[in-house]
């Protein structure tokens, strides 16, 4: 799982009103090489929840990116895309748990695969 | 890339190996997903750059197609965890990026604009009432540019009503009518192949 999906998963338990984002927790993290694509990045960088990125980049332990939104014009910068494409793109949850920040549920991440499945009571 | 070379390439992929019938398992063909998602990309510009979810997605196919064809970031959730191993492994034997996602689709959660594009062949609904609209609701909540999906033409009139009405769909149209072989794959199945009438649908959320 890569970050960006993370950046989108939310908790849907029944009776949880924020359930973003889920909390990480890493037992396995691989790194996959992409190709970077610095318009789909500048796209990205508009609909993204940057505090959660920087957090779960950091539990996955890349601590680049800037503690604080920056602003857009740091998006001319190649030094700064490449950073943010590696944490975005390219950083993998591959095995571990996503914890829902409000009851604390845990749901698996295996093989890089999370289940998101709930169960009966909590639909 | 050409719509034959596309074809070629999900022809060569693995399906379910034990389909389950509650889940209404059935591959979609090469044939109706190569032309589903060509069109999504050339006649729309839907796919390239984009971020797009495969609902339902099982071995990948739609999903797969959508990655071929220049989708940056692609998500397939489905229920059953076999057909996203099937899945997970026909990417890599295409070589491509596909994220997964183990869920219910209809108690998918998440949050944000960020999915543009939402492509599915759901469960036509014959085994559970109503499955495809389901998929449909959640869909066009999810999508911030456009739907495509398959439904059986036979419920095309209720479909666009329920869309519009319903659903946050701004607009809805029946890009063509395919023909669907569903092949023998459960014992029920008395005939050796049959063909469905299918509405191949875009639609745009509000």
């Amino acid at each position: 799982m890569k970050l960006l999906t993370h950046n989108m998963l939310s908790s849907n338990i029944k009776g949880v009103t924020n359930g973003f984002p889920l909390k990480i927790e890493a037992e396995k993290i691989i790194e996959r090489p992409v190709e970077i694509n610095p318009v789909f990045l500048k796209n990205m960088f508009a609909k993204l929840e940057w505090k959660p990125l920087v957090e779960a980049s950091r539990t996955m332990g890349f601590s680049e990116l800037p503690e604080d939104v920056p602003d857009m014009s740091v998006l001319d910068s190649d030094e700064f895309l490449q950073k943010f494409h590696h944490a975005l793109l390219e950083i993998h949850l591959e095995e571990g748990a996503l914890v829902c920040p409000e009851t604390g549920r845990k749901f698996p991440v295996q093989k890089g695969i999370p289940n998101m499945m709930l169960h009966e009571d909590e639909v | 890339m050409k719509l034959k070379q596309l074809e070629g390439l999900l022809g060569s992929l693995e399906q379910f190996s034990h389909p389950k019938i509650e889940l209404e398992q059935y591959p979609t063909g090469h044939h109706i997903a190569s032309r589903m998602l060509f069109s999504a990309e050339n006649s729309f510009g839907d796919i390239g750059d984009k971020v797009v979810a495969d609902f339902g997605c099982g071995c990948g196919t739609l999903g797969l197609a959508a990655a071929l064809l220049g989708a940056e970031h692609v998500i397939g959730v489905d229920i059953d965890v076999e057909s996203l191993a099937v899945a997970s492994a026909n990417a890599e034997d295409l070589e491509v990026d596909m994220e997964f996602v183990q869920c219910d689709v209809r108690n998918f959660g998440w949050r944000g604009q960020i999915i543009d594009t939402v492509v599915m062949n759901p469960p036509f609904g014959t085994r559970r009432k109503g499955a495809d609209m389901d998929f449909l609701s959640v869909a066009l909540k999810v999508a911030s540019q456009a739907v495509y999906s398959l439904h059986k033409t036979s419920t095309r009139d209720y479909v666009k009503r329920t869309v519009l009405r319903d659903y946050n769909a701004s607009s809805a149209e029946v890009i063509c009518e395919l023909r669907y072989d569903v092949p023998k794959l459960y014992k029920f199945h008395k005939k050796k192949e049959v063909d469905i009438a299918v509405d191949l649908w875009r639609f745009v959320p509000k």
